[in-house]
């Protein structure tokens, strides 16, 4: 097993293990809620708290978890802060809650948080856990405030509901429709895999001229 | 994923087809685990979470509730315009009552919400319903008079019609408006400006006819459905308000 | 280069004088008469629209294409006009553009090329602008005015929105659909075309003469439209003669883009099946398609959801119609006992 240090483990799922646009994991919510930028932040923020409990509470009992029901019990945890959320969102924020509707529920079956329990918590400490699930919730909210800001800006002209490009403004309706998250996903990621070809183009030319 | 073990994935890897070892006795035999402790770890694990989420609900149900109260107020007031006050009556065996028999729930039976004027009349009742329009179910809720047959008021509670196009069943305030000007039921939709002037006329919006339509039926449907049951009459307004009852 | 009497030559030693060029070249041809019934009717609108859908083909052919972005096969060129005639007179040309590098971004490009897509791309380019505009691909402004005068706000500023202050009016499947009175146009008027609608979807007998003209050239396989036909005609009539749906079978054959699509999408080389039993196939679903879509539907037409969704099903249909090999024996006979 690879050893890394405290930061690495905060920053890697921040950009470049990014759970959603790298590790195409959490697609679910990418997908469905991510037609404004508050609600992707409303989202976010629910899943953030769900994964850093989760770690958190799965990495301190660890060792009370038998590891014939560890999924179980993985899924229990997840379930439990999931349901916690949805009854605060709904109490605190109830018209971000009516958007996300069965979103919210539908947490618990975001295999990003299971993976990190299983891939990172169940193996390591509280304080490294949480650092990891910082840093993937952060990376998770990357993804969905690009993805939200692109849908909300050309799907109705707007960033955070303040108006961009005016009244006049013709909406792409398609981009707030389920269609424009998978239409947003393949830009990025078209953008992403672009970028990422550049470079590695790059570095074989500097290994080249090197040698 | 670097972190993931790999010492069960070698084992199905380096597995030969001749071994003369029964697959389940190659893998390493790790300690055993009895059924019971695995049961206890998920009792008291699933124990837990139970009490912590019934320790937030406590919390949260009262402001929930009060939200959804609030809310459902507001829908009721905005279609019965003028009212400040308003009673909830349930659909009993095909006949109203103000109250609901002991132990029943209230989720168990349809409702509608009346208006009393002070002397005791009936002022209008508010109907909800729900009916799929072009994109999903459409959920109204609008204020009818009972005496005289005609709309009060019409409010969109929730909608996934195309934005721009179906949702201007809600942010069309020229579409929204006609039911507040009193139309008869039951309604018919007509094409804006083809409507020959009759006082069930609904001008439908252009380029969402099956949205507008939609709610047209929804408001048909709901009085086919309630006009024997009001026709009987309703009973009078309970002089004290149960518990419970949203009274301003 | 010798005087031998034998000639030895690599196969294949028949050569069919046809070139991809030479058929999309031709299909382009036998669009003009409908170009020109277009912009008869409709005026410049229909000019501009068709430039501008056109020019967003080529400019993303040219930047983002194979074949080293080379326009000469003339099939950036098809798929523009196409998109172009699909889309009503008065629509804005920044969308129309828009639609073009879209179908052909995402319509072809994207999967490699000319010969590679699935989809057709000029439909793909419509149904992304139905989705993302779907105000105005359903704007038709009422015929009127002097022949030069704009059916539209053509020239509203990129990103924003038209300003629309003429009157609108349906088409003849919405109005049909849609209407009060149940209007069932004269087919005779949708025949030679003087409706409204979008700007191929007019004068179904010009399409009807160019693709005709495809047909005895062997650039289109004439079992797909015939088919298309055939099915529409029948599912309708049998529809409308149990009185499920109030259109007439021939009013559903010459109405909307039937013609334009049945003659120049379906028919795409690329995405249709390969064999004739398949594109009877293909051309059945599609005929079903359209019918169940404009009787239930949400939206008055269906033919480019029709097209997509059989465009989506060809390889199954390719893989099910598969011509046995000449001389190999079918399973029945393998059981049959000797």
């Amino acid at each position: 097993m690879r050893k890394t240090t405290p930061s690495q483990d905060l920053i890697r799922g921040i950009w470049e293990e990014n759970p959603v646009l790298i590790q195409m994991l959490g697609l679910c919510p990418a997908l469905a809620v991510t037609n404004s930028v508050k609600n992707a932040l409303a989202m976010s923020a629910a899943t953030f708290f769900v994964i850093c409990c989760s770690s958190v509470l799965v990495s301190s009992c660890k060792r009370f978890i038998p590891k014939e029901v560890r999924i179980s019990a993985y899924i229990l945890v997840i379930a439990t802060f999931v349901t916690l959320a949805d009854m605060l969102l709904q109490a605190y924020a109830p018209v971000q809650h009516k958007e996300l509707g069965a979103f919210i529920a539908l947490i618990v079956v975001n295999c990003m948080i299971l993976g990190r329990q299983e891939a990172f918590s169940a193996k390591n400490n509280v304080y490294r856990s949480l650092l990891d699930a910082i840093g993937t919730g952060i990376g998770f909210t990357i993804a969905l405030i690009m993805m939200g800001g692109f849908r909300e800006l050309l799907g109705t002209g707007a960033f955070l509901e303040y108006s961009v490009f005016g009244p006049n403004f013709e909406p792409w309706v398609i981009m707030v429709l389920p269609a424009g998250g998978f239409l947003t996903l393949g830009f990025i990621l078209l953008a992403m895999g672009y970028i990422e070809q550049r470079k590695k183009m790059k570095a074989l030319m500097a290994a080249e001229k090197a040698s | 994923m670097n972190e993931q073990g790999n010492n069960n994935g070698d084992n199905e890897d380096t597995l030969v087809v001749e071994s003369p070892v029964p697959d389940d006795q190659q893998v390493p035999a790790t300690e055993t685990v009895s059924t019971l402790r695995l049961v206890a770890t998920l009792a008291i694990a699933g124990a837990l979470a139970g009490l912590l989420i019934v320790l937030l609900n406590q919390h949260t149900k009262p402001i929930i509730d009060k939200y959804k109260a609030e809310q459902l107020k507001l829908a009721v007031y905005e279609v019965l315009p003028g009212s400040e006050h308003y009673n909830t009556y349930y659909l009993i065996e095909g006949k109203l009552s103000p109250s609901l028999p002991d132990g029943a729930k209230e989720n168990d039976y349809k409702r509608v919400y009346v208006s009393h004027s002070k002397s005791g009349q009936v002022k209008g009742v508010a109907i909800s319903r729900g009916e799929s329009g072009f994109q999903d179910v459409v959920q109204i809720i609008f204020g009818f008079d009972p005496t005289t047959g005609k709309l009060l008021g019409m409010k969109v509670l929730d909608s996934k019609e195309t934005p721009g196009l179906g949702d201007k069943i809600f942010k069309d305030r020229a579409f929204v408006d006609q039911f507040f000007a009193g139309p008869e039921t039951p309604l018919t939709g007509v094409k804006a400006g083809m409507g020959k002037g009759l006082p069930t006329e609904i001008d439908t919006i252009t380029g969402a006819t099956i949205s507008s339509k939609a709610v047209i039926n929804i408001i048909n449907h709901a009085l086919e459905e309630w006009r024997p049951v009001l026709d009987q009459g309703i009973p009078p307004a309970p002089t004290s308000l149960p518990e419970g009852e949203v009274q301003q | 280069m010798t005087d031998s009497i034998v000639k030895l030559t690599a196969s294949p030693h028949v050569r069919s004088d046809d070139s991809t060029v030479k058929i999309m070249w031709s299909v382009v041809l036998s669009l003009l008469p409908v170009i020109a019934a277009s912009i008869w009717f409709f005026g410049p609108s229909a000019f501009f629209v068709l430039l501008a859908s056109t020019a967003g083909c080529l400019v993303t052919e040219r930047l983002f294409g194979s074949h080293r972005g080379s326009l000469a096969d003339g099939s950036a060129m098809i798929t523009g006009l196409l998109l172009g005639l699909t889309l009503p007179p008065g629509f804005p040309l920044w969308m129309a553009f828009l639609g073009g590098v879209f179908g052909m971004a995402f319509g072809k490009i994207i999967f490699g090329g000319l010969g590679q897509n699935i989809f057709n791309p000029a439909l793909v380019g419509r149904a992304f602008l139905q989705a993302a505009f779907p105000v105005a691909i359903t704007t038709w402004p009422a015929k009127s005015g002097q022949w030069w005068s704009l059916q539209g706000d053509n020239f509203a500023l990129p990103f924003m929105s038209p300003v629309v202050d003429t009157a609108t009016a349906a088409t003849p499947l919405g109005h049909l659909k849609f209407g009060d009175d149940s209007v069932v146009t004269p087919v005779i008027d949708l025949f030679l075309g003087t409706t409204g609608g979008s700007l191929g979807e007019t004068s179904a007998l010009l399409i009807l003469l160019g693709g005709i003209y495809l047909a005895y050239r062997g650039h289109l396989n004439w079992h797909i439209p015939l088919s298309i036909f055939v099915t529409t005609f029948a599912v309708s009539g049998l529809f409308f003669a149990l009185g499920i749906s109030q259109f007439p079978p021939l009013f559903m054959l010459f109405s909307g883009g039937m013609m334009l699509g049945a003659f120049y999408m379906a028919t795409d080389m690329v995405t249709s099946p390969l064999s004739n039993k398949g594109c009877w196939l293909f051309g059945f679903g599609i005929g079903f398609l359209v019918v169940i879509i404009r009787i239930w539907g949400g939206l008055p037409e269906g033919m480019m959801y029709a097209i997509l969704l059989m465009n989506a099903l060809v390889p199954f249909i390719n893989r099910a119609t598969q011509p046995r090999p000449f001389g190999s024996v079918s399973k029945k006979q393998e059981e049959a006992p000797k």
